[in-house]
């Protein structure tokens, strides 16, 4: 793998320390790219969980809000989203911003878009539970929260394992967004080096990192899929 | 109050009537089950047998009338209220007094025979897990279930899954079974090993009452047969009444219709 980008990089053009400090400056900015990846993950699911609960809330003044907070967050772009975050303290309330508030609202801004397609992903997950599930849990004497943890959401997760690995690698590229406000992950070491070198090594360096990492992805939830077909 | 020896009567529903929009399903059902009491209900579809024994197993609530298991009170039929019910907390313990054999199963997926059965029983009454693993092992025997309790429900016969959900509500200990349509959703060949089932929890005398379409396994095991149409109670009394000699000119028709198409 590592050979195939040192055949590509074999040009005349370029030598081996340069490849090597370009593989070296992206594998940092990969760090950052993991980095808001994990964040994102462990902040979106527990609160599209959360949104998708107020969302399927029969009182419209919980629905509502839900349903239009998801319409947005899914109509408008993610990168008008950071940006909007990062810049609207400023705009806002004239606060001052500061470098380190760039991770941060990359986090947020992701974290909160993500949530809005785990919930609608959840909610499909969940009505697709046969009603019986429910009656036969209500005769045997679980309360709702026990029915939810106990019997439901694990036949949810089970549903919803293919449709959550298609956001699970579109984020994975979603991170490249990030570069909107030079947030130095991946996708922006990539387009630095490529300008300063005149090159498309770094990008096509780039290109194979991202793949192999979604390559790892969609293994490890192929294989929790296998995990979880003992039952239909 | 509580006084279980006295009262014969394990279930009790007075004036119970049911709409759904405004379609009155349910017109004034009474009906008393007593100790050890086998009793079937039949009727075409829609008469509102179902709906009956989704009211008396508290997944359906009922617009008026009172509602009693062993003396004690699900709801109360209250004056310009309907029926009122026991606050959660009651309704919660009452729970455990019966047990519902659905039509479809409802078994939990994933989870093995044997969790099926002793999870409600761990998780919810908070019996001990040893107690509960004997109680169940030995309900599993009585099914002919002892060599399945790793499997999954998907890896048994749809007669083998009807058999793990009439272990699952009997592991409560119930004082009455509720059955709706059991053998509906199975093929011809397994119908008979839950009607056996059913025969043999009979013979334990336990007190059941069974939503069936099986006219003539309803004349052989039960004790007192309710014909129901159109959401009341057309006729009731023992089998060879009902079904054997009925009175009413519409149980009449229906059991022509069935032995029309038999």
């Amino acid at each position: 793998m590592a050979l195939g980008i040192l055949q590509i990089a074999n040009q005349p053009t370029m030598s081996g320390s340069i490849l090597l400090s370009t593989l070296r400056q992206l594998a940092t900015g990969f760090g950052m790219t993991v980095a808001i990846f994990v964040f994102t993950l462990l902040f979106s699911m527990p609160l599209g969980l959360g949104l998708c609960n107020v969302r399927m809330s029969r009182r419209w003044f919980f629905s509502w809000p839900a349903r239009l907070y998801i319409s947005v967050m899914r109509g408008t772009p993610l990168m008008l989203q950071i940006l909007m975050i990062f810049f609207g303290p400023y705009y806002l309330f004239k606060m001052s911003l500061s470098d380190a508030y760039r991770f941060p609202a990359v986090i947020i801004a992701f974290s909160l878009n993500y949530a809005a397609y785990f919930a609608e992903i959840y909610r499909a997950g969940i009505e697709s539970i046969p009603i019986g599930q429910y009656e036969a849990a209500n005769v045997l004497g679980y309360s709702k929260l026990q029915t939810f943890f106990k019997i439901i959401l694990p036949q949810v997760v089970k549903r919803t394992l293919p449709p959550v690995t298609n956001e699970i690698i579109t984020l994975t590229k979603d991170t490249s967004l990030a570069f909107a406000i030079a947030c130095t992950e991946m996708f922006t070491t990539a387009k630095q080096l490529a300008s300063a070198q005149r090159s498309m090594v770094p990008y096509i360096a780039a290109a194979v990192f991202y793949y192999i990492f979604n390559f790892v992805v969609a293994f490890v939830m192929e294989r929790c899929e296998k995990k979880l077909s003992y039952y239909r | 109050m509580n006084n279980f020896e006295k009262s014969a009567s394990i279930f009790e529903v007075h004036h119970l009537s049911k709409r759904f929009g405004d379609l009155e399903v349910l017109k004034d059902i009474s009906v008393t089950i007593n100790k050890g009491e086998i009793v079937s209900i039949i009727g075409p579809s829609g008469s509102g047998k179902s709906t009956f024994l989704r009211c008396a197993t508290l997944l359906e609530t009922m617009e008026h009338g009172t509602m009693k298991y062993q003396g004690e009170v699900v709801c109360e039929e209250k004056d310009g209220q309907g029926a009122v019910y026991a606050p959660p907390r009651i309704l919660r313990k009452l729970r455990s007094l019966f047990g519902l054999v659905f039509q479809n199963f409802n078994l939990f997926p994933h989870w093995t025979v044997l969790k099926n059965v002793t999870d409600a029983p761990i998780s919810v009454q908070g019996r001990s897990k040893e107690e509960v693993l004997a109680d169940a092992r030995q309900l599993l025997k009585r099914m002919g279930l002892d060599t399945k309790e790793d499997a999954y429900p998907c890896q048994l016969s749809g007669g083998q899954q009807q058999r793990v959900s009439i272990a699952r509500a009997l592991i409560s200990k119930p004082v009455i079974l509720f059955f709706d349509e059991p053998t509906s959703a199975l093929d011809p060949e397994l119908t008979g090993e839950i009607l056996k089932v059913i025969k043999d929890l009979a013979a334990a005398h336990m007190t059941m009452v069974i939503v069936t379409h099986e006219i003539e396994f309803a004349r052989h095991v039960s004790d007192r047969v309710i014909f129901m149409a159109d959401g009341v109670i057309v006729e009731q009394g023992p089998p060879e009444e009902v079904i054997g000699n009925p009175k009413q000119p519409r149980t009449q028709a229906f059991l022509r219709k069935l032995s029309h198409q038999n």
